[in-house]
């Protein structure tokens, strides 16, 4: 009798019992995590999800990560196939106007330069001992784009999953205040305060309709390993633009993503187990994306002032900035930016062509190394 | 291969090749511009 009433309170405490030391550490990130997304409102329709995820996950005994455990069946089912990053590029290429790039078809340049920061980091990962594979999914935060690192880091390198995606959506929420003090650096007060004139309205309903298929079939010709990212994201543009599928549309701006955000922020934080997350070489993965960031910001800047010299001093080069893939926010950084040294100022839309050319130039870059890295047999 | 030369191939070819690849959607793009312009009759479309 005693026995089964001692056996009972063990069963009670064998969770405290179980606990590693990293455990707490991870619920108090956990914490850390839903504080940011709740009372600062950093991404919280990634944050909030994540965070709960890596305290589910360091709860000892619950199983959620084994076989047959809930997450491991999420995790296993949208982030190993990698159908979760790519539904939700469906999304983004439906919510996304494409009209202020092709306004000014120049400004895709902006959006290459962004990235340059994902190949000088993945350089700098070599150089500080990551394995080849692990530097990939490293540079690739500098994509500044949370599914595409995703989809890259799950295919190439999954135990850096976790550090990977909280550097990516982290980041991506600090642009505001990573952006500037950068931006300033690089420019002087005369460069600030060009004024690139107002943007008209000029595409035409075909040349947006046409501009999925382009990207698609050149994009996918030259980098064919990145097309399902490319194509994802340009289906739903084409559903946008082509205004005949509405219900399909909505679906892909609403449910769709909806869902999956949810799944995908789960799983993502179902990977931040202790005993996995808590190294060293974590902080390292968080340091260099960071970096990544910076380098994206600082490239996208410094092509613009190239590009203000080649036109003759009709681009501003601040708008460099929003060559990166935080979209909107880069952009909007960028306007209060340029608003601070030239009140009549209005760069939004411009910026917002250039943020919107760091969406493609993300998914291309990525697109780019997946085909060189399988050209040179690594992948 | 080594890491060096895996760093530098990427380098170049990674950041030549996005580099090059939106610049030829940019010039398509602008030759797309020019082949079926905006018509003010499309407003309200």
């Amino acid at each position: 009798m005693s026995e089964a009433i001692w056996g009972g309170i063990q069963g009670l405490i064998s969770g405290f019992a179980n606990l590693h030391w990293s455990n707490p550490i991870m619920i108090g990130i956990g914490c850390l995590l839903l504080y940011l997304g709740i009372k600062k409102d950093f991404e919280p329709l990634l944050l909030v999800p994540i965070g709960f995820g890596a305290i589910l996950v360091n709860i000892p005994l619950a199983g959620l990560m084994e076989e047959e455990g809930f997450l491991r069946i999420i995790y296993d089912a949208g982030i190993m196939t990698e159908l979760f990053p790519l539904l939700i590029f469906v999304g983004i290429g439906a919510m996304t106007d494409f009209g202020p790039l092709l306004e000014n078809p120049k400004i895709f340049l902006l959006g290459a330069a962004g990235q340059f920061g994902i190949f000088l980091t993945l350089a700098l990962a070599l150089a500080l001992g990551f394995p080849q594979r692990d530097a990939v999914a490293i540079g690739i935060i500098g994509a500044c784009d949370g599914p595409t690192a995703i989809y890259v880091t799950s295919k190439y390198a999954p135990h850096l999953l976790g550090a990977v995606s909280v550097a990516a959506y982290s980041y991506m929420s600090l642009v505001p205040v990573i952006q500037p003090p950068i931006m300033r650096l690089l420019t002087n007060e005369e460069e600030r305060k060009i004024n690139m004139g107002v943007v008209r309205k000029s595409v035409s309903k075909t040349t947006k309709l046409l501009f999925p298929l382009v990207v698609t079939v050149i994009g996918g010709l030259i980098a064919p390993r990145g097309l399902p990212l490319l194509g994802t994201i340009m289906l739903g543009n084409l559903m946008k633009e082509c205004g005949v599928v509405g219900r399909l549309t909505k679906a892909a701006e609403n449910e769709i993503p909806n869902i999956v955000t949810l799944l995908l922020g789960i799983s993502i934080g179902a990977t931040m187990d202790g005993r996995i997350f808590l190294k060293p070489q974590t902080l390292i993965v968080l340091g260099l994306g960071f970096l990544a960031i910076c380098l994206d910001t600082a490239c996208g800047v410094l092509f613009g002032k190239v590009m203000k010299v080649l036109t003759g001093g009709k681009i501003n080069p601040l708008i460099g900035a929003a060559g990166i893939s935080a979209y909107p926010m880069s952009a909007r950084v960028v306007q209060r930016e340029g608003q601070k040294y030239n009140p009549k100022n209005y760069l939004l839309m411009h910026a917002m062509g250039a943020n919107t050319g760091g969406q493609v130039g993300s998914v291309m870059a990525a697109a780019v190394m997946l085909s060189v890295l399988k050209g040179m047999g690594v992948i | 291969m080594d890491n060096q030369t895996f760093a530098i191939t990427m380098i170049v070819v990674g950041m030549g090749g996005t580099l090059l690849t939106l610049g030829i959607f940019s010039l398509i793009m602008s030759i797309l511009k020019k082949a079926f312009p905006y018509k003010k009759e499309e407003e309200g479309k």
